[in-house]
């Protein structure tokens, strides 16, 4: 429409605003079973909206409600819950360069710092695409995530009990289609979550529930130690611009296919 | 639930405020990005195969998480994937099983 130099700035914005608003749609949906297992595991409609509109963290609140279903301390479950929501302590700290947000803008942007909206940001070429795609992402994640919430909490309460519902695997389930492409990333990823599993299942005996997924993290520990990749993968991690945002992606984004690993 | 909101916020801050310097050791990044993963599949595990403080799966969940591995390995979206898990098992139940 515009001259060239009009039209390149608008597609600069353009693909990420249409990417983020497409992937908050999509992925703000999954707040149905959110809805539906938190009602399921006892909690009211009220709270299950509550921690959609303040926590806005898929897994750790599936955590919680997990822990909650399990007759497990709201302790144990608020604290795998925030040990949970700790990766995204780790976005913020990618993000922070490439949003240069301040003041009252940063306070709203931390609330929006999610898997899904880091992955837009970090995908994007520039600064300022990169800022357009945080944004849509989490005005299209927020919007949609809190109102599929209220749909799946008030919908589940009228069709019938939890169990005849299946609604006890929906957790699981999430969970595992969460660390799914994580699980693909490579042998290391893999190495942890076995551990990580073993651990809780070993510990379940023993210990309160809740409780042996926290154990679990050390399986994390086990593999930051253990598994660090020699010199090479770090090599561009000291660009002062922030730029590089290509590399590890957090998201499912990421095309999955890195093979240059030699040593 | 209050607690964990306040808590989930303020990592999501801390990432934010904190210099950028932490980040460039390998082993903090690492283990960040690695504990989601032990986290998830202890979830994951524990939510399948205990209940409470025993170990014990019930079948029509055990054939909810299969019917899950199946739509994940066929690379359905997560929506799918976990309506698929709910439904294997509230059909197995509505046929009679456990």
């Amino acid at each position: 429409m515009a001259d060239h130099a009009g039209q390149a700035a608008d597609d600069a914005t353009a693909r990420p605003v249409r990417d983020g608003l497409a992937l908050g749609l999509a992925v703000g949906t999954s707040g149905l079973a959110f809805g539906a297992a938190a009602v399921g595991s006892g909690l009211t409609v009220a709270q299950a909206c509550a921690l959609s509109l303040l926590a806005y963290t898929g897994a750790s609140q599936f955590a919680l409600i997990g822990a909650i279903a399990a007759g497990g301390g709201l302790l144990a479950g608020s604290a795998s819950a925030i040990l949970l929501g700790s990766r995204n302590s780790l976005y913020g700290l990618r993000l922070a360069s490439l949003l240069r947000v301040r003041g009252l803008g940063r306070l709203l942007a931390a609330h929006g710092v999610t898997d899904e909206s880091t992955a837009v940001a970090l995908a994007q070429p520039g600064a300022a695409s990169a800022r357009a795609g945080f944004r849509a992402t989490f005005a299209s994640l927020y919007v949609t995530w809190n109102l599929a919430t209220a749909a799946g909490a008030v919908g589940a309460g009228r069709l019938g009990s939890p169990q005849s519902l299946g609604l006890d695997v929906v957790a699981p389930a999430a969970f595992l289609a969460l660390i799914w492409p994580r699980l693909r990333a490579g042998p290391a990823e893999r190495g942890v979550g076995l551990l990580g599993a073993a651990i809780a299942l070993a510990a379940t005996p023993f210990c309160p529930p809740g409780v042996p997924v926290i154990l679990a993290a050390a399986a994390a520990l086990a593999g930051a130690l253990a598994g660090r990749p020699a010199g090479g993968a770090a090599a561009g991690g000291h660009a002062p611009g922030g730029q590089a945002p290509g590399e590890q992606a957090p998201g499912e984004q990421a095309p999955g296919e890195q093979e240059g690993e030699s040593p | 639930m209050l607690a964990t909101a306040a808590g989930c916020y303020a990592l999501k801050l801390a990432g934010l405020t904190v210099p950028q310097r932490l980040l460039a050791h390998p082993v903090t990044r690492r283990f960040a990005e690695l504990v989601p993963v032990a986290l998830l599949a202890a979830l994951t595990a524990a939510q399948t195969f205990a209940s409470g403080q025993s170990l014990y799966a019930d079948p029509s969940r055990l054939a909810g998480m299969g019917a899950a591995v199946v739509t994940l390995l066929a690379r359905a979206p997560f929506l799918v994937v976990v309506v698929a898990a709910a439904a294997t098992a509230a059909a197995l139940r509505a046929l009679g099983a456990g």
